[in-house]
Formats: C-alpha cells, sequence, structure tokens
C-alpha cells in the first residue's frame, strides 16, 4: 500500500531531469559555438528567477492536478496578490509583514473559492477556475490601469534580489516550497489521499477519503503558492502589477510545466520534483534563446512545439509500458 | 438499469435535449425581456438581425468547439487562430480585390488543416488535447507575430470585409439581413443535420465512452480528428466574418476559446463529452452575447464585464449540475 502511493510521486522524475541535461549540454554547446557563454552569473542568475516565478505557480498548480482538478485563476491570483503586497507596504517596510500575510490570506481565500465550487456545487474545474478567474479580471480591470502601491524597499533587496552566490534567494524559496509539497506528498496522509482521489475519486470515496476537503485543501495550497509567486514578483517590480499574471502567461505555462514535469493531466499520477524539473527546463530553454539573441516570437513558436513533444514522448513511454 | 440509462435510442435522445434546454431558454428569455424594457427598439427586426450578424461568428466558434468538446476533447487553439487569420488575410490580400476568393479559399484550407494537425497530434501521439492545443495557440500567435514582425501588414479587401458587414438590404419583414447570418443560419442547418447523421451519433458515443464506441467498430481517432478539422474551419468562417466586422489587429481572437468554451458548457454541454447539442451550444454563444448586449445598455463599466460573465457561468454551471445530480 504504501509502497504503491510512494511509486507515482517518484517515477516520472527522470525522464525530465534527462531532458534538462540534454537540454543545457545542447545548449551550452550551440551557445558556445554562437561565441556566447551559457552558464555565466547574469544568465544564470536570470534563469533561476525565470524559474522562481513560474515554479511557485507551478509546484502549486502540480497539487490540484494530481487530484484531478485544474487551476486556471492562477494569472490572476498573482496579479492581485502584487497589488495587495505592494498597496499595503506603501513603500515601508514596517508594514511587511502584515503585507504579506494580507496577500497569502486573499490568495487563500480564493483558492477556499475556488475548492468549494468543484467540491460543493460540483463544477467543472475548467469552468469553476475560468469562472473565478473572471470575476477576479473584472475587478482587475475595473480598478487598476496601471502600476500602483510600492513594495518595501526590505522586500526588494532580499526577495527580489538577494542571492548567494548565483543563486538567488527567490529560488531557495522555490526548493523549499516544493521541499515541503514533496514532503506533503510523499510522507502525509494528505498527500496519498490527494494522489488516490486524483486516480479514482469513487475508489478513494469508497475507502474513507473525504474527498472534498482534501480537494478544497488542494486549491487553498495553489492559490497561495500563486499568492507567493505574486509577492515575488511584485518585490522583482517594486510595485504592484494588475497584468503581470496574465501577460506572463502563468496559468497555461504553468500546467505545461506540470504536464512536461510527468503530472499526468487527468490527475493520480506525477509529484512536484518532476515539475520543478519542467519549470527549469523551460527556464532553461529561454535562457538559452535569449543567449542566442533569438526573435522573441520565434520562441513562442519552439515553446510551443516542445510542449507538445515534450508530452508525445510521455504518452509514448506510457503506451509502451502498457503494451509490455 | 445504468445500463439502460446510458444508451439512449436517436428518439429518446431528442427529447432528453429539449428538456436540457429549458433552463437556457429561460434565461434567453428573461435576458430578452431585461432588454426590452430598457431598449425597446431593440426588439425591432433591424437592430436584432444586426446583433443576430454581430453574434455569428462566436454561435459559429461555439459550434466548432461542440464539436470536440462532445467528443471527449478541447481546443485551446481558436482563439490564435482566428488572430492568425485574420493577420494571413490581410496581409495576403494585401487590398487588392482580385484575390479575396483565393485568400478565403487559403482560410478556409487552413483552418481545416490546423483542426486536422491538432487532431492528428491528439489521437496519434495521445496527447492530452489540452496540452496540444495551448502548444498549438503557443505556436500561431508567435508564428502569426513573426510572419508579420509585430505589426499586422496590408490590408483587407472591401470584397473580403462585405461577409461581415454588409446586408442583403431591404427584405421584406426582416428589413437588413446582414450576410453573416445568412452564413450562421447555412453553416447551423448544416451542423444540426450533421449531429443527426451517422458522424453526429458517432461522435457523441465516442466522447461517452470511447472504449464502448471503439469495440462497437467507431473509428474513434478519425472521428475526433474529423472534430477537430471542424472546430478549425469554424474558426476560420469566424475569422473572415470577425476581420470584416472590426478589421484586422492582432487582438481579433483574443480571448474567443474561452468564450466558446463557456458559450458550450452553458448550452449545457458536459465537458469531458457525450452530452448535450449543437442547438444548446449555439444557444449558450447567442446567450452570452446578449448578455453583453444587456451589459452595455444598461451602462455596466466594460472593464466590469468579465467579473458579470464569470458570475453567470458559476451560476448557470452551479444550477444545471445541481439539476443533474440531483436527477
Amino acid at each position: 500500500m504504501s509502497l504503491l502511493s510512494l511509486r507515482p510521486a517518484r517515477r516520472p522524475v527522470p525522464g525530465v531531469f534527462v531532458a534538462l541535461t540534454i537540454t543545457l549540454a545542447l545548449g551550452w554547446l550551440i551557445v558556445m559555438i554562437d561565441g556566447g557563454q551559457l552558464f555565466n552569473q547574469s544568465t544564470t542568475v536570470s534563469l533561476l528567477h525565470v524559474a522562481a516565478g513560474l515554479g511557485l505557480v507551478a509546484v502549486g498548480q502540480t497539487l490540484v492536478i494530481l487530484g484531478g482538478s485544474l487551476d486556471l485563476s492562477v494569472a490572476y491570483v498573482i496579479s492581485l496578490s502584487t497589488l495587495v503586497a505592494a498597496e499595503t507596504m506603501n513603500g515601508s517596510d514596517g508594514a511587511l509583514l502584515p503585507a504579506v500575510a494580507l496577500a497569502l490570506t486573499v490568495s487563500a481565500a480564493v483558492g477556499l473559492l475556488n475548492g468549494l465550487l468543484v467540491t460543493r456545487l460540483r463544477i467543472n474545474a475548467f469552468i469553476a477556475t475560468l469562472g473565478v478567474g473572471l470575476l477576479l479580471k473584472g475587478y482587475l480591470d475595473n480598478g487598476y490601469d496601471g502600476p500602483a502601491g510600492s513594495t518595501s524597499p526590505g522586500l526588494v533587496q532580499s526577495l527580489g534580489y538577494q542571492r548567494i552566490g548565483p543563486v538567488p534567494l527567490s529560488f531557495l524559496l522555490l526548493l523549499a516550497v516544493t521541499g515541503a509539497c514533496w514532503f506533503a506528498l510523499a510522507r502525509t496522509r494528505f498527500g496519498h489521499h490527494l494522489v488516490a482521489v486524483g486516480g479514482d475519486p469513487e475508489v478513494a470515496r469508497l475507502s474513507g477519503v473525504r474527498n472534498d476537503r482534501v480537494l478544497v485543501i488542494a486549491h487553498v495550497l495553489c492559490s497561495l503558492c500563486a499568492g507567493l509567486a505574486g509577492i515575488y514578483l511584485a518585490s522583482r517590480l517594486g510595485s504592484g502589477a494588475p497584468r503581470v499574471g496574465t501577460e506572463g502567461l502563468y496559468d497555461l505555462e504553468s500546467i505545461a510545466a506540470v504536464v512536461i514535469g510527468g503530472t499526468a493531466l487527468a490527475g493520480g499520477r506525477g509529484g512536484v520534483l518532476g515539475t520543478l524539473g519542467g519549470v527549469l527546463l523551460l527556464a532553461s530553454i529561454d535562457a538559452i534563446f535569449n543567449q542566442l539573441e533569438v526573435d522573441a516570437f520565434f520562441k513562442q513558436v519552439i515553446r510551443g512545439a516542445i510542449i507538445i513533444a515534450a508530452v508525445a514522448v510521455y504518452a509514448r513511454r506510457a503506451m509502451r509500458k502498457a503494451a509490455v | 438499469m445504468q445500463l439502460v440509462k446510458r444508451r439512449p435510442l436517436p428518439p429518446q435522445l431528442t427529447r432528453v435535449r429539449a428538456g436540457g434546454l429549458l433552463p437556457l431558454l429561460a434565461i434567453l428569455a428573461v435576458l430578452l425581456v431585461l432588454v426590452a424594457v430598457r431598449q425597446p427598439d431593440f426588439l425591432a427586426p433591424a437592430s436584432l438581425m444586426s446583433f443576430l450578424g454581430r453574434s455569428a461568428p462566436i454561435i459559429l466558434l461555439a459550434a466548432g468547439q461542440y464539436f470536440v468538446i462532445v467528443s471527449g476533447e478541447f481546443d485551446l487553439s481558436v482563439g490564435s487562430l482566428v488572430t492568425a487569420q485574420v493577420v494571413v488575410a490581410a496581409r495576403l490580400i494585401d487590398s487588392d480585390p482580385s484575390r479575396t476568393w483565393p485568400v478565403v479559399l487559403v482560410l478556409l484550407a487552413g483552418g481545416v488543416l490546423v483542426g486536422l494537425v491538432n487532431g492528428l497530434i491528439t489521437t496519434r501521439l495521445r496527447v492530452p488535447s489540452f496540452i496540444t492545443t495551448l502548444g498549438m495557440f503557443l505556436i500561431l500567435v508567435g508564428a502569426v507575430y513573426l510572419w508579420s514582425n509585430g505589426a499586422p501588414k496590408g490590408g483587407l479587401s472591401e470584397e473580403f470585409r462585405r461577409f461581415g458587414r454588409r446586408a442583403f438590404e431591404d427584405v421584406p419583414v426582416f428589413g437588413r439581413v446582414p450576410y453573416a447570418l445568412v452564413v450562421l443560419l447555412v453553416l447551423a442547418t448544416l451542423a444540426v443535420l450533421l449531429m443527426r447523421s451517422d458522424f453526429g451519433r458517432i461522435l457523441v458515443a465516442v466522447g461517452d465512452n470511447a472504449r464502448t464506441a471503439e469495440l462497437s467498430g467507431a473509428r474513434v481517432r478519425r472521428t475526433r480528428t474529423i472534430a477537430f478539422m471542424l472546430s478549425g474551419l469554424a474558426a476560420a468562417v469566424a475569422a473572415i466574418l470577425i476581420g470584416g466586422y472590426s478589421g484586422v489587429s492582432f487582438q481579433a481572437g483574443a480571448g474567443l476559446e474561452f468564450g466558446a468554451i463557456t458559450a458550450v458548457v452553458l448550452g449545457g454541454v458536459a465537458l469531458g463529452g457525450g452530452r448535450g447539442s449543437v442547438v444548446g451550444a449555439m444557444l449558450g454563444a447567442l446567450t452570452l452575447e446578449l448578455l453583453f448586449t444587456l451589459m452595455n445598455f444598461y451602462g455596466v463599466s466594460g472593464a466590469l464585464r468579465p467579473t458579470v460573465q464569470g458570475a453567470i457561468i458559476l451560476f448557470a454551471v452551479a444550477v444545471s449540475s445541481r439539476r443533474s445530480t440531483s436527477r
């Protein structure tokens, strides 16, 4: 029993990390031939910054997808969280903690709403979170035309730009959040229940899992992660940004990262370590293209193709396994 | 008992459909009354016709999306496909009227081709359609920006634009009938006929239970691929109408995929496939458009539109899922 529930969290990890290694090696080679340097300080730092933002969202997204749900509202939660944080801080360090707490509380509330809509009202997660996203979009569009508020200098210096060697503090935060989620999935009852609910809700229910509660918790955690990403982005930008979440395509990119990381979109299979790999893969491709000064639009074309190809590879492997 | 329920014969299917559409028709009626109270002119034939003409693109997209959704898949690429088609049309036509018809054919073929690729990747490579069409979305948006260096070039000919903005004038009773409405009526009729044909039944069966359908001899992969092609075709027609009505812009199709999915779900079609009718999907789109019109009349700020839209969707879907679970 314990073996069965442990395996899903671990199995998909190697694949994406192999792909990551190959990508980095190839990228390093190509960039070198091009006369550049992939692994110098500034590219590594910016790669890890990109990974930190997307990673925080994607790790949260992993939890809901594992549970067989989905969260399309994360992009708006991110924007909302940057605004709540920056406006509460209003440029003073004194308001730092209350602002962070408030931003996270607001995010958690959105997650709670998502979770209740999905479980209590039985609304399909796609529609429920899309609807909640639209609610937030209306609020943001109506209330804000541009950046608002001001992030406290302390937060900008610490979470925004502080780093240890080439590793930004924000990436360490991502590692900590990933570690916590890995622990929750692999070692706690909540994690096992979540995977069970995602695998087969009916079987889970009959085995005594309280599906609704597990899914609501997953949604709250997912929104908390998005809120955290918002606080991080506010610390990078120095203010609240009402469109940062949607312009960064954080909703769709986070789902792509999760799926590239080997988590099944239908739920019940996968884990956060794979997602971390998926995020690093996307961020590496980004860094390589930046080094090669590839056109931003071409980058997007390639990115789309890579997302499809990566998932096709997983699907092939799953097919071969099923054939054996 | 369960088995009997899940295998409705065609006549029963129609009866279930009619019942399923009642809540939606009720919402539609309420919205119409609300509009009429505020703006009695709206129900005059001329303005009603032009409203229907304006709604034609989203209704067509909803029908296209319906085929994909009822077969158990998603198509997130339609919005970007519309944008790509409008921008491509402008560049290819380059304000030269003689190129209108060839370009229309190119657009229709392009839409079908994108659908074919979506379908083949989803069915042959077994990539979840959410990811396939999301990737296609990124590819199309990136490609069209790349191709036009970040700013739309060329221009649409008046011949091209007439589909979206001209009308048959002086029609008895109706007054002015937009071309878009005629296109809509023809294609909607075809869509309904298609869903009543063998293909339609197989499509629903595939969405309901792909395994059962396959064992009963349905060609699941081919059926789903055709569904994607129909969605691509619908997007191409919508692009022609939208390009004509509102001109060339990179925002031409932005968000239409979610609009179409919303409309389909509002029309009582189950995400995951196997349930719901194409008429419901199209009425869902009409309801959504009417809702926006209503918000305009009542002076709701454009920025608040998403909030009201979100609230209505959540409400409508919550009500319909309550009904289906209590049944």
